[in-house]
């Protein structure tokens, strides 16, 4: 059915009887978000609009200096060695993309001067290449002419393990081939209908010039003098960089954008903590501009109360979920605990795993905890490539759950604590060190035991349980737990990446040294065959029942119960116009801010 | 005395080649991993990760890489810093001029206000200067840093706007103003370590001079008709500072191994902020190089403190 509103909504946009905005907002309406709802579009051959600006300055520079706050400040500047967001933010002040996304989603051209569609001939009709032009003119901050030999030697450089670059992931199978000096192609090994992820955006994105680096690919890597100080395209220049400290830059007054940038020059400094990089841009104005200001709201209602600044919100995907253990934790095959020769003795019962899903209460955990930064949802996939399904719904209800588990043979015990066949339903839930998630632990807590079920909360040191050190039993992929709670980002605007996390052949276990990114456990052949499916899939319309269908697959079955889905806070002063996207790095629309005067 | 210094320096190997192994071990048996960040990006597989464990040497015995790390030590190697894909030397060199400039500043507040505070208590002593004197000092000594550097935030930077609380290692002024924005920004961070060092600091100098200024030849020496000044200056403090000299010889391993508690409120670029975010992210070899060089220091000042000793106070001997 949606298949068919769709085709024939995609046919009135190529006609022009209905306008873009118009067809992006009924998709919207049925759970598809902006970036996927354009390359829907792009792909049922109408091209992809690029994103409006809001950039209002008319004259290139003049607006003094930009004062950035990183609370973690970048370590590295080479983008294929950020070993986290902040480091790809760092670099991305200097190195430019193709393209990258704005706050509704769209695409915007960058270093390229066309968004591929079918319709002018750029991407291929079985998504099996993309051509890329290239804005003529462009040179790198040392005077040297940007061509695509620039292109084709960043993905050699990132695709080659020796370099130990974090991107290889993304350029491992593709192809990359000059055309001419302005014009690339990329060929995918299959059919990719998510052809936006190599040279776009600032995760995988950023160009490197070949004329620094060319000595320095492989094992040679590490002694690239250019690693530390970046000779990119962007607005902004290279001048000093202290890691973990301080990066500055100034104004390049040959950008290849007209009237761009607004700003002078430019200081990202680094260290601290959250609370203090809030007060310092929103109370006593210090600085500009605050990144991932994950503070209480309350803290931040106050600060904001006559301060000089404010919070400013971008929606993402990213979900806080609650996941359950499909195998037992607590009992060892071959040296392993939570094998797959096991079943989980208490969750093996649908009924424990839907009653303990009406047992988070979503609305207590956004009010009490994540305030304007949270919104509460029934769905996994929450996506940037937001496939949301509006198939299914949450409730927080003690009393139904409880009923659920009296009705499914489990009595309360003397001691309070439900059983059945002898098995007490006791669980452990670990996460993460952090404020938020045990105040969260908390409420689940309580809920869980006024049904009868005993929880144990245990905190694991980030750095322990995100790790993939094989000889730590705290670890995520482990999961020597019940429950876990956690959040994986959400980097591109595509669900393909993140939901293949899940399927049966990629469950964690001794043999792949837990390198398997299927933590719960959970094996259905439903889920497989819709996922390879999707992976396959051309057609944009079935591709997105497809991902809406598996996320319901994962709902009926209780493999997460999601907590919240969270949004990016981002602290400003109140004068800055910042660009903010929520599918995107937070430097990556940096061309853009300006200052009100 | 040559001989006392060679031998002490020989004997200094062994016990910083145990100080090494105990430290190196430690750390890889901590928890944890420097790639931990990576394993929630769905953008980098598994396999990547497992490659760069295996290129950075994480997954061969502890032994062997403790072997690895002393062979380049000695070679003048510091190591190379997982996170930051640099030199550890470059990294530790960035950061010890702010350290010194502030840590620095701070034992040299400390100094000025002690040594006079409790020389002067000492000579009046249950006086009202004393009683004061001796209040604040308790106050002082019972604040942590943690708390009154806030405290100070809270009132200059907040309430009156008078400081910035975020320090940064590049003002762009020149000349006098440089100068002057310097002084400015290390105010707070100076005053908050200096006068925590001050407060327990006079309570030593006080009870130092209270020791010595009891003695039978201070008697004597004001039986003599020598003047107050002269005999509290010349003939009291000189043999009271002895144990403050070792105090303040064993303190100054920790300015340039700089304060990681204030350091990290007012995001001083210091050594101990570097310490504290390398420990966080698991960056061995940078938590490896700054706590060892630390450990050299000590060893180093607690020398210096010995030979300083017998130049104070010739009857006692070096052998």
């Amino acid at each position: 059915m949606l298949d068919k509103e769709l085709r024939s909504m995609i046919g009135q946009v190529k006609d022009g009887r209905m306008d873009r905005r118009a067809f992006i907002k009924r998709m919207a309406a049925v759970g598809l978000t902006a970036p996927l709802a354009n390359q829907i579009l792009a792909l049922g051959g109408v091209a992809m609009a690029e994103g409006a600006s809001t950039y209002k300055p008319t004259k290139r520079g003049g607006g003094g200096a930009l004062k950035l706050l990183w609370w973690q400040g970048p370590t590295l500047l080479n983008p294929h060695f950020a070993t986290g967001t902040k480091d790809q933010d760092g670099s991305r002040l200097f190195y430019e993309p193709l393209a990258c996304w704005d706050p509704d989603g769209n695409m915007k051209l960058v270093l390229a001067t066309e968004i591929p569609s079918i319709q002018n001939g750029l991407l291929a009709a079985d998504g099996k290449s993309v051509t890329w032009k290239l804005k003529p003119g462009v040179k790198w901050h040392d005077g040297k002419p940007f061509t695509a030999d620039d292109l084709v030697f960043t993905w050699q450089y990132a695709k080659d393990p020796a370099t130990a670059a974090v991107t290889i992931g993304v350029y491992r199978d593709i192809v990359v081939e000059k055309i001419d000096d302005l014009t690339v192609k990329i060929t995918f090994p299959k059919p990719t209908p998510f052809w936006a992820d190599a040279f776009v955006g600032a995760g995988a994105g950023q160009i490197l010039p070949k004329h620094l680096f060319a000595d320095y690919i492989g094992s040679k890597s590490r002694e690239a003098p250019a690693n530390l100080a970046p000779v990119g395209t962007g607005p902004y220049k290279f001048v000093e960089f202290k890691p973990g400290d301080l990066i500055r830059g100034v104004i390049n007054p040959d950008y290849h954008m007209a009237n761009r940038p607004y700003f002078d020059s430019l200081e990202m400094k680094g260290g601290g903590d959250a609370v203090s990089a809030a007060r310092a841009v929103i109370q006593t104005g210090e600085y500009d501009f605050g990144w991932n200001i994950q503070v209480e709201d309350d803290v931040l209602l106050r600060l904001e109360k006559g301060g000089k600044g404010k919070t400013v919100y971008a929606v993402g995907g990213d979900t806080e979920f609650i996941a359950l253990n499909f195998t037992d934790p607590n009992v060892e095959v071959d040296g392993e605990r939570s094998s797959m020769k096991t079943k989980h003795p208490l969750f093996s019962d649908p009924v424990v795993r839907k009653a303990l899903s009406l047992l988070v209460d979503r609305e207590s955990v956004k009010k009490a905890i994540y305030g304007r930064a949270g919104r509460t949802t029934a769905n996994f996939l929450n996506g940037p490539e937001k496939f949301v399904s509006k198939n299914t719904s949450w409730e927080f209800n003690i009393e139904k759950a409880a009923k659920m588990l009296e009705d499914g043979g489990w009595k309360a015990g003397a001691d309070g604590i439900r059983e059945k066949d002898g098995k007490k339903l006791k669980l452990v839930y670990q996460t993460s060190i952090n404020g938020p998630r045990q105040k969260t632990q908390a409420i689940v807590k309580q809920a869980c035991q006024k049904a009868g079920i005993d929880v144990e909360l245990k905190s694991v040191v980030a750095s322990v349980f995100f790790s993939s050190d094989v000889a730590n039993p705290d670890t995520y992929p482990k999961f020597y737990a019940d429950l876990e709670m956690f959040q994986i980002p959400l980097s591109q605007p595509d669900p393909s990446q993140h939901m293949r996390r899940y399927l049966s052949t990629a469950v964690a276990t001794k043999e792949n040294k837990w390198q398997g990114t299927n933590f719960p456990r959970w094996v259905n052949k439903d889920y497989d065959a819709v996922i390879n499916a999707a992976d396959m899939e051309m057609d944009p319309v079935k591709r997105a029942a497809l991902y809406i269908k598996a996320n319901d697959l994962m709902w009926q079955d209780t493999v997460f119960i999601p907590v919240m889905h969270r949004l990016k806070v981002e602290a400003a002063a109140n004068n800055l116009r910042p660009v903010i996207s929520g599918w995107a790095n937070e430097t990556d629309n940096l061309f853009d801010w300006y200052r009100e005067e | 005395m040559s001989q006392y210094v060679l031998r002490r320096l020989l004997i200094a190997i062994p016990s910083l080649l145990g100080i090494s192994a105990v430290l190196f071990f430690v750390l890889a048996l901590a928890p944890g991993d420097p790639f931990s960040e990576l394993a929630t990006n769905p953008n980098v597989p598994p396999e990547v990760q497992a490659a760069l464990r295996a290129k950075f040497g994480l997954d061969d015995p502890i032994y062997l890489r403790y072997f690895h790390w002393l062979n380049a030590m000695l070679h003048g190697d510091w190591g190379f810093s997982f996170v930051s894909r640099m030199d550890v030397d470059r990294l530790i060199l960035q950061r010890l001029p702010t350290t010194l400039f502030v840590i620095g500043s701070a034992q040299i507040l400390a100094l000025l206000i002690a040594i006079p505070v409790g020389v002067y208590a000492a000579t009046k002593p249950y006086s009202l200067f004393d009683q004061i004197a001796n209040t604040l000092a308790f106050v002082g000594f019972s604040l942590p840093t943690f708390f009154t550097g806030i405290l100070f935030i809270l009132i200059f930077s907040v309430t009156l706007d008078w400081l910035p609380f975020v320090y940064t290692t590049d003002i762009k002024a020149t000349g006098i103003h440089w100068v002057f924005e310097m002084i400015r920004q290390a105010i707070m961070p100076v005053a908050v370590l200096g006068l925590f060092q001050a407060a327990s600091m006079t309570r030593f100098v006080r009870s130092a001079m209270l020791d010595v200024i009891r003695l039978d030849y201070v008697t004597t020496a004001r039986a003599k008709g020598l003047g107050q000044a002269k005999v509290i200056v010349k003939h009291v403090m000189r043999n009271a500072m002895i144990p403050v000299v070792t105090l303040i010889a064993l303190q100054i391993p920790a300015v340039f191994g700089g304060a990681i508690v204030t350091e990290q409120i007012f995001r001083i670029p210091g050594i101990g902020s570097l310490l504290i975010s390398s420990i966080l992210s698991n960056d061995t070899p940078v938590v490896m190089a700054v706590t060892f060089v630390f450990a050299c220091l000590v060893v180093l000042f607690n020398l210096i403190a010995d030979v300083l000793y017998g130049w104070l106070d010739p009857r006692i001997s070096l052998r």
